[in-house]
């Protein structure tokens, strides 16, 4: 896409530009024909593509899942329920090994993190220029194919998992035992608002650091791989490939990081300091 | 890179996947893989208890054929003894046949050569007296020499 008509410049942000679907002030209700009308629309806007490949492949994820609970057998398994138990396996693994209290919902939450994000991480190996030039020939002028480029998508999870935290310390310890967790330490009551600051930016880091912990990875990923995607065709495959093979890597990585974090979290949630 | 309502929207989509994955995916997987565990613990203990129960009867086959091998033996022993004991009563029967036969056939050896001797000694008598009526040529009585006669025939 790298065309004389189009600078470097314009073809980056082209690429980083959600298609966005909002109230704009003077369009009124439609899609943002640029970045900055996308910015103007303010809140009350949703990026199509993000919500659209993030929920296909949720339901891709899901579909392969529930066909093969539905399946299951304690017999001599076939090679998909086979592949699927291997990764139940290391989910389960991972949870039992970190979280030692009984909840039905923590498990299932980390396979659907687990797998939710690294099919969402995956869509970066998808050659940068494919989707969106198919989506252009359609006439739709922005599509980012990867989800977890978007700061929405990983921060929509991250609050999810924020909420959970909230909830099961307020369940554990009662209201009371989690504000008191809150306010008297690490240095005891007399240095309260000290300690309330401290625990919480400590209580809000964890959020912030999932969200952007993994939109950074696989925005600076995305990027590179649009960097790449600038060079003649006839040799983006000598940088490209060894990305690609990098970022297979980057992107399960980020998917067990996620998924880690939210087990300890909430382990940390149920525990008593 | 704005943040709008996607944010809300994700976290919507995130929560229904999540429940969706708690009440549909993770409990039959799970349960099954528990169950596969449970079979796959159940069948070790049933072949290791197979191998103990083979070894018993490897063992109590060994034993019954080293019995039955000494049995055998002792039946073998008994028959030998008995048929050399056989063998011994049927010499010993045969034997006493024998002498039996034996001491019938003499006596009646015996018996003939008496009675052969009695007619001998008779006719002798008789050839005697003829002899000496012949010689005398008178009559003897027979009567008044007969003790005579008896005695030459017993030296006889």
């Amino acid at each position: 896409m790298a065309s004389g008509t189009v600078t470097s410049s314009e073809y980056i942000s082209h690429h980083l530009t959600n298609l966005t679907f909002g109230n704009h002030p003077v369009n009124g209700w439609s899609l943002a024909h640029s970045a900055q009308e996308a910015a103007e629309m303010g809140f009350w806007a949703i990026n199509v593509d993000t919500m659209g490949w993030s929920i296909a492949l949720g339901v891709l994820f899901t579909w392969l899942f529930r066909k093969v609970a539905k399946n299951v057998t304690a017999g001599v398994p076939g090679s998909t329920q086979n592949f699927i138990e291997t990764i139940i396996e290391f989910v389960d693994d991972n949870v039992k090994g970190i979280f030692h209290h009984k909840n039905e919902l923590i498990a299932p939450l980390s396979l659907t993190i687990f797998v939710w994000i690294f099919l969402m991480n995956t869509m970066d190996l998808v050659p940068v220029d494919w989707i969106p030039f198919i989506a252009g020939e359609m006439g739709v002028h922005f599509m980012k194919v990867v989800p977890t480029t978007d700061v929405n998508a990983t921060a929509g999870m991250a609050l999810s998992v924020f909420a959970l935290i909230i909830f099961y310390s307020i369940k554990q310890k009662g209201l009371g035992g989690f504000l008191a967790e809150l306010s008297f330490q690490p240095l005891g009551k007399l240095m309260l608002p000290f300690n309330l600051f401290l625990e919480l930016v400590g209580l809000l880091a964890k959020p912030v650091s999932l969200a952007l912990r993994l939109f950074g990875n696989m925005y600076a990923g995305e990027m590179i791989f649009i960097l790449i995607a600038l060079l003649p065709f006839w040799v983006q495959w000598v940088l490209s490939v060894p990305w690609a093979i990098f970022h297979i890597l980057v992107i399960t990585l980020q998917a067990f990081i996620f998924m880690v974090l939210t087990i300890v979290y909430l382990a940390m949630a149920y525990d008593h300091h | 890179m704005n943040i709008n309502l996607t944010i809300i929207g994700q976290a919507i989509a995130f929560a229904i996947f999540v429940v969706f994955c708690m009440k549909f995916v993770w409990p039959p997987i799970t349960a099954a893989l528990a169950e596969r565990k449970k079979k796959i613990a159940e069948g070790l203990d049933a072949a290791e208890r197979a191998e103990r129960d083979l070894q018993l009867a490897q063992e109590k086959a060994t034993e019954n054929m080293r019995k039955g091998k000494e049995e055998a033996a002792a039946i073998i022993e008994q028959a030998n003894k008995r048929a050399n004991q056989i063998i011994e009563e049927a010499k010993e029967k045969a034997l006493e046949e024998a002498g039996r036969v034996k001491a019938a056939k003499q006596a009646e050896l015996e018996m003939e050569v008496n009675q052969a001797r009695e007619a001998l000694r008779a006719q002798v008598a008789a050839l005697a007296v003829a002899g000496a009526e012949k010689i005398l040529e008178a009559s003897i009585d027979a009567n008044a020499h007969a003790q005579l006669v008896e005695k030459l025939a017993a030296e006889l």
